[in-house]
């Protein structure tokens, strides 16, 4: 976990961020040592089941008639906890900003569970959907979208509270948004600004803001940095990990770029054409991983190191992501796997440690979705 | 030698300024808050189409409240003795005479002056009865789909394939006494799909932007979604498409005035109808109301056009 | 305030001497309501025949707009060119006339895009405007053009491309489009192509892909390849020269490995330490302060100096030239180059 900043970060950070520090970084090295999932962290704040979300093909206009499905989600489980850093990554199409949606309740889900503190909320509506919503804030990708050209910054900030009157009384609202713009690094005498007056990683911040005004628990990122420069990327990165260890926050991490994933998560999800295909902790993802399609993605990822990357090896994937509405039988990924045999077309792999490292004191034994799982180093020059 | 180790306050007043706040600001030029109302506003104040066709509007609002700040004259009365074959004393700019008389002696500047307020009322009545009814509608279908949209979408169709003055013809042609009410009723019936259509496109490509997701994932109700986020971003193409069309309205009153299907009082559209028997001998009667009607409505068009660019600069 | 000076990097594939592509001291400015907004501000490179030059850049660096000039594609107005030269083979285009410029253009200059879906015509089969260019620009029959047009499809990998050439582009994946579209610029047998984010839009599994292919071809055709890119790591595969552009200016030139092993202006060694490793995970991210310049107001000097860490009173009044970079003991480092008045700290430091 990070260590507070001293170069650019303000220095009004509450004083018992030290304690959350020292806290965290002893929880890490623990989660090092124990290899197998957290499990000193108690009863985790969200746990997603079985979750599937398919979005009907239809055709007609006023008669419609269900034709097929687009499946996005297809039957997804995972945990969080408190204070931690769930990293999913994948590529495009591969249902992980739909995962997003779902846990904001922005989508129905098709099918699953998701238990916030052991309430379903995919069952929940009305006061008590709203409820739940004030724990569960998001930040979303592109800045330039996400605030409403046509309010204040404070107003945007603001309208959290307008909407849960009972976070903020009336008279202390004006504060509470100049103290909000403050601890994301922004000017509070910004206020009476529109968003077109900001650049990209200012608005980033905005948004951050008003994802923090309602003091949540948990917060989902879609690809919150991948719409800015590479120099203002790392800014914003600092400044969610800032607030993590100051807020206690949970985050779910959504993106594409797997260096940063890796830089700021605590776990990480791979997710391939709406099914898992692999989780474990950031190191055994990321040093041992043992599905074919995070070895592949892993070393398709370019490295600004030339020499570094001559020496790595490199899966290149032959073909594209195949069409969610219509995914391979078995295996998702056989159709671009070169370890594929008959089983893969035949047999679902189900998202399990692999039985060969079943018991094994080995980074290798966590859930992976395949059936031939072969631990393999992609990350290190050879 | 630089010293590597040095750190943000001793770069300068600015950066430690930005230090101090913990991260990037904005340039240190101060700058006000900008709307984009206000951005809109300082590019309208710059165009000459927007003062020409202002200025214009402005004079015929002037009109249509104060008529007697122009003319003394009254349009109804006619005065035998100033038949039409007095010909007009285009010197005697303001007087009753300055553009002549018609067949029944009344003063042809006069019936100008107050016929001003009947077109000026039709064409903002009809806007106004039209976009609170298209926008409402547009509104509805676009933001809610699904079968709702699906009805009101084909209705929107029916009405849009009738011929919109045909319509407004057969409507007016039941009624003997024809107020200002029934004309802006009957025109606002027939033409209150096209801001419709507008209003659902903007609402339906508002509905999926990303603030808007983020206000129902705040837990954000319906009204509020409507009102604060999705209405302010959809009217500049409402009032653009809303500005124009009043034009078109006033000359469309104009126009059932001359086929006598209009209102019954002082209307250019009576006017133009009446001057036509007789313009090869009193080409006034008709050509001034004519030259009037074609000003109004280009001034409502070019402000629209204006409006247009200033909402929208990816036009240009 | 101008600087002109050769930052050639001498290539070995370089065989007949002088440079493909030589831009020099080129300047961009775009004439806005708010005022001028100064894009690119003396920029000079230059490219030979099988060489592969890098712009690397972030929004608003000037990476795009150069590119742009070069291909003459600028809106004029409301950019204007107040000075420079982009001399193709000896020739400097600004001078020729619009006529000469269009059979530059497309024919020995190519440009692939960012966006393929946005660059191809959606109403028209792919094989259709892959065979368009053989059709205009060497008369050849339908028949012909279509066989040329699967020829070439073979030629950038796109399966079955018999099947696939009277299929539409939204047919086609992004990969896919993105192949059509470098199948596109080869067509005519460019001496250079341009390649303005060729991968920014693909995932990384299809984008090591394309980057192969674009990388394969350009050796087969011994063709000059401009790559624009804000992805340090995309170059790193690739590239034999990188050009760091800042605020329209280029503040260091390097060959690859060089680069990334000692960079030589404070720019790109934040942008080098900002960036997250796959393969450590490192503690606090190092970030540059600040944001990127406001081209309308561009800060006096060393346009980096309000994000630098080690501007000093120079930095804030003397623009530093592009001058070469040496060892510590005087030793040359050839092609190499930096527009930082403590290049020496920044390099050896």
């Amino acid at each position: 976990m990070a260590e507070l900043s001293k170069n650019d970060e303000p220095q009004d950070a509450t004083p018992n961020v030290s304690d959350v520090e020292v806290a965290e970084v002893h929880s890490e090295a623990e989660a090092v040592t124990a290899l197998d999932a957290p499990v000193d962290r108690g009863e985790p704040i969200l746990q997603v089941r079985n979750l599937v979300k398919h979005f009907p093909l239809t055709l007609g206009i006023l008669f419609k008639k269900q034709v097929g499905a687009v499946k996005a989600v297809d039957g997804i489980s995972f945990d969080l906890h408190q204070g931690e850093t769930l990293g999913i990554v994948g590529e495009s199409g591969c249902g992980k900003s739909t995962v997003a949606k779902l846990l904001m309740n922005l989508e129905q889900a098709t099918a699953g569970e998701i238990f916030y503190k052991g309430q379903d909320i995919t069952k929940l509506s009305g006061r008590a959907l709203k409820a739940v919503r004030r724990n569960i804030q998001m930040v979303f990708q592109d800045p330039y979208t996400s605030l409403n050209p046509r309010m204040t910054v404070g107003d945007i900030i603001g309208e959290p509270f307008d909407i849960h009157p009972e976070v903020a009384p009336k008279g202390d609202r004006r504060r509470k948004v100049q103290e909000l713009l403050d601890v994301v690094g922004l000017n509070p005498e910004y206020i009476n600004r529109y968003p077109h007056q900001f650049s990209g990683g200012q608005r980033q911040r905005i948004g951050i803001a008003r994802g923090l005004a309602l003091n949540p628990e948990i917060i989902i990122c879609d690809e919150p940095v991948s719409a800015l420069d590479v120099s203002v990327q790392a800014q914003v990165i600092n400044l969610m990990e800032r607030l993590q260890d100051e807020f206690n926050l949970s985050y779910i991490f959504i993106a594409h770029d797997l260096s940063i994933v890796r830089h700021i998560s605590d776990r990480v999800g791979v997710m391939y054409l709406g099914k898992m295909a692999e989780i474990g902790t950031d190191e055994q993802i990321y040093e041992h991983p043992t599905h074919p399609y995070t070895q592949a993605l892993l070393s398709a990822v370019p490295v600004p190191d030339p020499e570094a990357r001559e020496h790595r090896e490199r899966i290149i994937l032959t073909g594209d992501v195949p069409s969610p509405a219509n995914p391979p039988s078995g295996c998702r990924f056989r159709t671009r796997c070169w370890k594929a045999q008959d089983k893969c077309a035949e047999e679902v792999p189900l998202l399990a440690i692999p039985e060969r490292f079943k018991g094994a004191d080995t980074p290798a034994a966590h859930e992976s979705a395949c059936h031939f799982a072969e631990e393999k180093d992609v990350v290190h020059a050879a | 030698m630089p010293d590597v180790t040095k750190t943000a306050p001793e770069t300068g007043a600015e950066e430690a300024a930005v230090a101090a706040a913990g991260g990037p600001l904005p340039q240190p030029k101060p700058e006000k808050a900008r709307s984009l109302w206000g951005d809109a506003w300082a590019d309208l104040r710059r165009s000459w189409i927007f003062i020409v066709s202002s200025v214009l509007i402005l004079i015929l609002l002037t009109i249509t409240f104060f008529p007697g700040w122009f003319t003394g004259a009254d349009p109804i009365l006619g005065d035998l003795s100033k038949h039409y074959l007095q010909k007009p004393k285009l010197g005697d700019i303001g007087s009753p005479d300055w553009l002549g008389y018609d067949q029944q002696g009344r003063s042809v500047y006069a019936r100008l002056i107050y016929g001003t307020r009947a077109s000026v009322a039709v064409g903002f009545g009809t806007t106004i009865a039209v976009t609170i009814v298209g926008g409402l509608v547009g509104m509805i279908a676009g933001y809610f789909g699904g079968i709702t949209d699906s009805v009101l979408s084909r209705l929107t169709d029916i009405f849009f394939g009738i011929p919109f003055l045909l319509g407004t013809m057969v409507v007016l042609n039941s009624f003997t006494d024809r107020s200002i009410w029934i004309v802006i009723g009957a025109l606002s019936f027939f033409g209150w799909t096209q801001i419709a259509r507008v209003m659902r496109g903007a609402v339906i490509s508002t509905k999926q932007a990303d603030y808007v997701v983020a206000a129902k994932a705040l837990g954000a109700s319906t009204p509020r979604i409507m009102f604060r986020h999705i209405l302010p971003n959809t009217l500049a193409p409402v009032i653009v498409v809303a500005t124009i069309s009043l034009g078109i309205y006033i000359g469309a009153e104009a126009t059932l005035s001359f086929l006598g299907l209009g209102l019954n009082g002082v209307s250019w559209g009576n006017d133009i109808s009446d001057g036509g028997s007789s313009i090869r001998i009193a080409k006034w009667i008709m050509l001034y109301p004519s030259i009037m009607l074609s000003l109004t409505v280009l001034a409502f068009i070019m402000l629209g056009e204006a409006v247009r660019n200033a909402l929208d600069p990816k036009m240009r | 305030m101008t600087i002109i000076e050769e930052v050639s990097v001498p290539s070995p594939r370089d065989g007949d001497g002088g440079p493909l592509l030589e831009v020099r001291d080129l300047h961009v400015e775009f004439h806005t309501r708010e005022g001028v907004v100064r894009a690119v501000n003396g920029v000079n490179y230059s490219v030979s025949a099988g060489e592969t030059l890098a712009v690397l850049g972030e929004s608003g660096s000037g990476k795009s707009v150069t590119a742009q000039a070069i291909m003459g594609i600028l809106d004029m107005p409301p950019a204007k060119i107040p000075q420079g030269e982009i001399r193709f083979r000896g020739q400097d285009m600004l001078q020729m006339s619009g006529e000469e410029r269009r059979k530059i253009r497309g024919r020995r200059i190519a440009m692939i895009f960012q966006d393929a879906l946005s660059s191809l015509n959606p109403v028209l089969s792919v094989g259709y405007q892959l065979g368009e260019m053989f059709r205009v620009h060497h008369g050849m029959s339908k028949k012909d053009a279509k066989a040329k047009a699967i020829e070439l499809m073979d030629r950038v990998k796109i399966p079955a491309a018999a099947a696939r050439v009277n299929d539409y582009p939204h047919q086609f994946s992004g990969g896919m489009r993105q192949r059509i579209m470098i199948a596109m610029a080869l067509a005519l047998e460019p001496e250079l192509i341009i390649a303005d984010e060729p991968t920014t839009a693909l995932d990384v599994t299809v984008q090591a892909q394309v980057m192969d292919l674009l990388a394969e071809l350009q050796r087969e055709y011994n063709m000059g390849l401009i790559l624009i890119t804000h992805d340090l790591g995309v170059v790193a595969d690739v590239a034999d020269k990188i050009a760091v552009m800042y605020a329209g200016r280029i503040v260091e030139t390097a060959p690859v490995h060089e680069l990334y092993k000692r960079p030589a202006h404070p720019y790109t060694r934040g942008l080098l330490d900002s960036i997250p490793r796959l393969d450590q995970k490192g503690q606090e991210l190092y970030a540059i302060k600040g944001l990127p310049p406001n081209l309308l107001r561009i800060p006096t000097g060393c346009a980096f100096n309000p994000r630098c860490p080690k501007a000093q009173d120079i930095c804030r009044t003397d623009v530093p030239a592009l001058l070469p970079v040496t060892e510590q003991d005087g030793g040359e480092l050839p092609g190499r180059a930096s527009a930082c008045h403590f290049w020496k700290e920044t390099l050896h430091g």
